[in-house]
């Protein structure tokens, strides 16, 4: 009983343990091999400059995370949306899904100082470059959810007279969500890296500006504070979408609980 | 005598059904004509892949036929009919529901019930509840499907298929997967149910025993294309029970088939 008790502990404590173990290596290291802080900084400079500089950090932090989400929001909206009418619809599907497929094959990178000429500096890029990198893994598993209904079920439904909306509503939906959910977590990070690159190219707020613009400056140490704080904000996001997953999607997993 | 009587509730008529278009054809089914009577149970024998699910697809319109006719109710069916029970092999309950919400939901699909289901919930799960007890899966409605074995997955199935009152029960192997005793108690679970109810009843399966216990007529199908071969009326007494199939006169009639089912594999 009790062994069990720990073991779950030290499980729960396992992610800490290593992030601290690594951390001092990364702190001997600098030191040991003398790593000047404008190469590689030492953690614990790192972590002194966040703390001096938190006021910013945060605010930026803010900025990055709300363009992020309205981006996100987005891409699940419009994702949604689509991979309904591409996994319903063969008609849909042959149409739209090589186009998408193209769309995505585009470095998004690309994209951002056209979006710029467009929409200028802002929050806006950022919002849209969030929504374009991350709504097609979305669209994908939607539609996949949705195409692999079995043909067993849709033949019940059939023969109990239910039309192509019911079969959607009430096959097709509940069972394209454990996918649409799986495809968020892929999704959320994808935003992330969207936001933060549109601020990197051309952004005058933000996480990735004030990596870029400190970069500039050699002040190496608030770079990677700011990159400690994206990787931060996207743990917490991720954890956010496993646990709205679990609550809406318990039947998928048959009741085990899956980490 | 009425008319219903006189005409049979499902008319096959040189029936035949080919899969796939262009180049790679398979005929599937081939000039099948049978008639169900209202309220009769007919049980579908042959050798694997000779087109049992096949016919029953059509039987229901869920495939239209590639010549030949299928009648119900004396009319042409062209697109699935409405309300028919189905059950298949594997249970097909949907995971994200309850046991008692996956029976629901026949009654959610197909009216009248449909209009008044809101309204009316609290009658319609009562009678779920009954349902399930009488399959003998009492209290077991708040259950996910995974939550249980096979055997009480299959009696859940069966629960879906009945629980709006079809006319027409389709059933296609749907004790295949469990085990001989589950499998008879089963038998016998149907049976009671359809003496109750009397509803016209397809029942597709493997089993020689199962087919002469539970049904009223017999049909033999040939090898791929799956023609009809022999149509063996069971006048056995009902109800019956699992002592009866042990007795000669009931081995006799599963002999009878086995042989016509042998002589066409040789
Ligand atoms: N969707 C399909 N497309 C093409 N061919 C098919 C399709 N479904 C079935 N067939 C073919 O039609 C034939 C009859 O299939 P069917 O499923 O009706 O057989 P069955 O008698 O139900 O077999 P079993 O007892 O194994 O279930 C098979 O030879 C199969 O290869
Ligand atoms: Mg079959």
């Amino acid at each position: 009983m009790t062994s069990e008790k720990s073991l779950n502990a030290l499980r729960l404590a396992m992610p800490w343990l290593v992030t601290l173990v690594l951390f001092l290596l990364w702190e001997l290291a600098c030191i040991g091999f003398r790593i000047e802080e404008i190469v590689l900084p030492r953690p614990s400079r790192i972590f002194v400059v966040t703390l001096e500089r938190w006021q910013i950090l945060l605010e930026f932090c803010l900025q990055t995370l709300w363009t992020t989400v309205i981006g996100f929001g987005l891409a699940i909206v419009a994702g949604v949306l689509i991979g309904l009418a591409i996994g319903a619809s063969p008609f849909v599907y042959s149409g739209l899904y090589p186009l998408l497929i193209a769309f995505n094959a585009v470095p998004k990178v690309a994209i951002v100082p056209i979006l710029m000429i467009w929409l200028g500096v802002g929050p806006a890029p950022a919002i849209i470059t969030a929504f374009v990198i991350s709504f097609f893994p979305i669209v994908v598993n939607v539609a996949t959810g949705l195409a692999t209904i079995e043909p067993e079920m849709r033949d019940v439904m059939r023969s109990l007279g239910a039309s192509n909306y019911e079969i959607l509503t009430k096959v097709g939906i509940p069972r394209a969500m454990p996918y649409l959910f799986a495809s968020l977590k892929v999704a959320i990070t994808l935003a992330f890296i969207g936001s933060v690159i549109a601020e990197t190219v051309g952004g005058n707020r933000g996480i990735g500006f004030l990596m870029l613009s400190a970069g500039a400056r050699n002040d190496t140490a608030t770079t990677f504070a700011g990159l400690f704080a994206i990787a931060i904000m996207g743990v917490l996001m991720y954890a956010l979408c496993v646990a709205v997953e679990k609550r809406t999607t318990r039947w998928a997993f048959r009741g085990e609980l899956v980490h | 005598m009425t008319p219903e009587m006189a005409a049979p509730l499902v008319e096959l008529s040189g029936a035949s059904l080919v899969y796939g278009r262009e180049g790679e054809k398979t005929l599937a089914l081939a000039d099948a004509t049978l008639s169900i009577g209202k309220g009769e149970f007919i049980a579908v024998v042959g050798p694997s892949g000779c087109g049992k699910s096949t016919l029953m697809k059509l039987v229901t319109g869920l495939l239209p036929a590639t010549s030949g006719s299928v009648k119900v109710h004396g009319e042409v069916v062209r697109k699935p009919i409405k309300g028919v029970g189905m059950a298949f092999q594997n249970a097909t309950l949907m995971p994200w529901r309850t046991t008692r919400d996956n029976i629901l939901l026949p009654l959610e699909v197909v009216e009248p019930h449909k209009r008044r289901f809101r309204a009316n919930r609290a009658e319609y799960v009562a009678k779920v509840e009954a349902l399930l007890a009488s399959v003998g899966l009492g209290g077991f409605g708040d259950k996910f499907p995974w939550q249980l074995s096979g055997g009480m997955q299959q009696r859940s199935n069966l629960c879906r298929a009945l629980i709006h009152e079809p006319e027409i029960l389709m059933l296609d192997e749907p004790f295949g997967a469990l085990d001989a005793f589950t499998r008879e108690e089963l038998w016998s679970v149907l049976q009671n149910l359809w003496l109750e109810r009397r509803f016209t009843t397809v029942l597709v399966t493997h089993d020689l025993r199962e087919a002469v216990y539970l049904a009223d007529t017999v049909y033999v199908m040939s090898r791929r294309p799956g023609r009809i071969i022999l149509k063996r009326p069971i006048e056995l007494p009902r109800p019956r029970t699992l002592e009866d199939t042990f007795k000669p006169g009931f081995v006799d009639i599963v002999h009878e088939l086995r042989d016509c089912i042998h002589k066409e594999h040789a």
